[in-house]
Formats: structure tokens, sequence, C-alpha cells
């Protein structure tokens, strides 16, 4: 399958670039830092939109997605749909989005078990009647971690634990600059 | 002497050789991850499918003959051993942050080698239990790719029988010839050649992780070889 060429930025217009953490550690949003001063060349073609480094609190229409973290709670589902929406091109970045990644080491194990073994049972340290969260305002766990393109269609994916700042870089340049992002194989890294 | 065509480049033979057998043994890479020189084909793993006469072949079970012409590097198979190599990661668990054969894992290299980014499948998630019963050894069946490396190296090389296959399907799984049907109870020793010929990180000596710092290991100092020319790196 070939991926869709990404709109080029038009003349004047910045990329606008939206960011997120689903079940994800935010390592790879600090891989995303690790471009280091090359961050100063982005800011002047790229325009965040929701990012965990913005204020924003709802993803508007973007140029791309870049999302870390698989899907481990209803609420990661329903921000990577808004996300898949508003993106041209959306980004699997990170283990964790492109096949669970160590989060998923949990699908091995009852969900509820889990929650009992941490939030309940007597567990040493817990206050005496403490139990498993239930009020309405938190997402329910699913019963397993799933990748990203288990459930929306995934444009690109950026693979290691996390990608180096280069893959990053090389990423993000191909795009400002209007390019097919490619992988360089010798740059790809699962672990 | 008898010689074939790979690439166009010309490889001697002798009578009885494999393509596969040939070729390595002339310098040229076939990728593969059930092979090994020692030991007798198996042809699981179908790496090293190549093109003969138009048609796909497993390089490691076709005899070699005279003037054939044989394709490894065209950016068909590269494709083709890309969507085999994804099968083989979505059907386990192979999480290589946590594991700690990465970075010298022939899985892995071979997945870098093809430019793989993606999973493409959705994942089986295999939930089988992990065997720490051996002293020196253990075994985690999620990472196993049925290469049968193991089980041909502790028969042919080690005059034991400590492995087997069972199941059927998406079932087959890798079974240790034991009463219990655990490693600790079989005839596997930590020397055995056996014990070290897991191309992955299923079989594993205990107590002794993450030794090679990153940098160092397989992947860090053997940079991939060269796509051909017009293969698709993208999300196939």
């Amino acid at each position: 399958m070939v991926p869709p060429e990404p709109s080029p930025s038009p003349a004047g217009r910045p990329l606008r670039v939206a960011t997120v953490s689903l079940a994800g550690c935010f390592g790879c949003h600090m891989s995303l830092l690790d471009i280091d001063e090359r961050l100063f060349t982005l800011a002047g073609h790229v325009q965040l939109d929701r990012s965990p480094l913005t204020d924003i609190k709802r993803c508007g229409p973007c140029d791309v997605g870049l999302i870390e973290g698989g899907l481990c709670n209803a609420e990661n589902v329903e921000v990577l749909r808004a996300f898949r929406a508003q993106c041209t091109l959306l980004v699997a970045v990170g283990a964790c989005a492109i096949n669970g990644g160590l989060p998923a080491l949990r699908n091995g194990l009852d969900v509820g078990t889990l929650m009992t073994e941490v939030y309940a049972n007597n567990r040493p340290g817990l206050a005496p009647g403490s139990a498993i969260p239930n009020d309405p305002e938190l997402p329910l766990p699913l019963a397993r971690v799933h990748p990203l393109h288990e459930v929306v269609h995934i444009d690109h994916f950026l693979p290691g634990c996390p990608p180096s700042a280069e893959v990053i870089w090389d990423f993000l340049h191909a795009v400002v600059q209007g390019h097919r992002p490619q992988a360089d194989p010798a740059l790809i890294r699962y672990d | 002497m008898k010689q074939f065509f790979l690439d166009g480049a010309p490889v001697p033979f002798e009578d009885g050789d494999t393509l596969m057998a040939a070729a390595t043994r002339a310098g040229h890479q076939v990728p593969h991850l059930c092979w090994h020189p020692q030991l007798a084909p198996s042809g699981a793993c179908r790496l090293c499918t190549v093109q003969v006469d138009g048609r796909m072949t497993a390089a490691c079970t076709t005899r070699a003959s005279e003037g054939l012409e044989v394709h490894n590097h065209t950016p068909e198979l590269t494709a083709l051993r890309r969507q085999i190599t994804q099968m083989l990661f979505v059907e386990g668990n192979h999480y290589c942050p946590g594991c700690e054969k990465s970075g010298n894992c022939e899985l892995q290299s071979t997945a870098y080698a093809l430019g793989m980014a993606d999973m493409r499948h959705d994942l089986l998630m295999p939930q089988r239990p992990v065997d720490a019963s051996h002293p020196d050894l253990w075994l985690d069946h999620n990472r196993c790719i049925l290469c049968k490396l193991c089980l041909r190296a502790s028969r042919e090389l080690d005059g034991k029988d400590v492995f087997a296959i069972g199941g059927y399907g998406a079932h087959t799984q890798l079974l240790v010839n034991a009463p219990d049907g655990r490693l600790g109870a079989s005839a596997l020793q930590a020397d055995d050649h056996a014990a070290h010929i897991c191309p992955v990180g299923a079989l594993l000596p205990k107590r002794r992780g993450f030794a090679i710092p990153i940098g160092q290991r397989h992947c860090d100092t053997t940079p991939p070889p060269p796509l051909p020319q017009d293969a698709d790196h993208g999300p196939t």
C-alpha cells in the first residue's frame, strides 16, 4: 500500500501538527524534544495544535498527527478517532503505538484481576476498605492493550522505544519540505 | 565445475547442493531464519524464497542445477519477505524493548534489513506460559518462531531428542520431550548445541541478559545491506 502524499505546506502557511500520548510514557515526546536546537528551525515551519506541549484542548484540522502509546482505555480510543478525523497524515510513533509495546504484556492477565491486585485485595500499603475506582469520570480500561492500526488507518510508522531524534527529525523535515516521508532502513530500531 | 547464476553472478556448486548451501559457500547472502549450514534444511521460515524461472521457491530446499537463473534481490522479493516477517512478528509477542536478545536477534535484523516499520496485521497476542524450570536455561514460547533449529540441533548434533513440534495450524508449538513437558526434566544441558542455536529470544541462558552494551550489539555494528532499487519502504 502506498502512503498518501502529505499535502505540501503552501508557502506562508505553517504545517499544522497535533501530538498526543495515549497509553504512552511520554518518552516519544521526549525523543521529539531531543532534536534540540533544531526545534527552533521547526518552529518556523510548524504550528502546534493540540499537544501535551500546548494548552489546546481539542484537535483541530491538522496536516500531521503524531501519536505515541497504544490503546488501553476508552478515552484513548475516543481521542484516537478524533485525531483520525482531523489529521491528513496520522503517524504511529514508537513501539506502543505500533504493536502495543511493553504495556501489552498485561494482555496475558485478566484486567479485573489486575485492578483488584493493585487497588483492593488488602494489598500492603493500601488503607482498609480500598476498592477499585468506579467513578464514571474515569475511563474504563480495555480488556487488552491494542496497537493503533487495529482501530484506525495509520499512514506512517516511526518504530523505536523510543524512535531516535534523528528518525523523528527526518520525518518532520520531509513533511515540511512536502516530500513523502520514507524510513531510512539504517535508522530503524524497535528497542 | 557446474554453476548457476544468482542475480547474474556465477555460483559454483557440487551435485546435491541446494541453492542456499552453494550461494552461502560462495559468499552470497540469502535471507533466512531456519537454515543452518550444519543441519538438514527445514523449509519452515520461507524467507529464503527466491525466483527461479518466474517461480517462487525456497532456496534452502531447491537443488542447484546447471545454468539456473536465480533472482535473490528484487523489489518483489523484498516485499514478500517483509510480509513474511510481519506475519512472524504479529504471531508472537515480539516486544523488543524488553527482550534481552534485542540487537542480536536474527528475526529483528531480518526485519531491519527489509526496512520493516510496522506490523500491518492484527496481533495474535499468544499467552503461552514461560518455562523457567531448567537451572541454566529458560524458554519463552511467545517468542518462538518454530524454525526448529533447536529440535534439529538436539537430534542431529547433540544426539538427543529434547524437542518436538506439536499441535496443528495456529496452535502449533514447540514441545519439550520430558515427563512433565518442561525443560528442567529434559536431557537438555547448557553446553548443548541446541541450547545456543535459537535465532530469537525464545530459548535463552539464565542470568546473562543485557550483557552487551548498546552500540556493540550485532545490529549496532553491522548496517543492513541496501534494499533493491525501487523497493517500497513504506508501510506494506
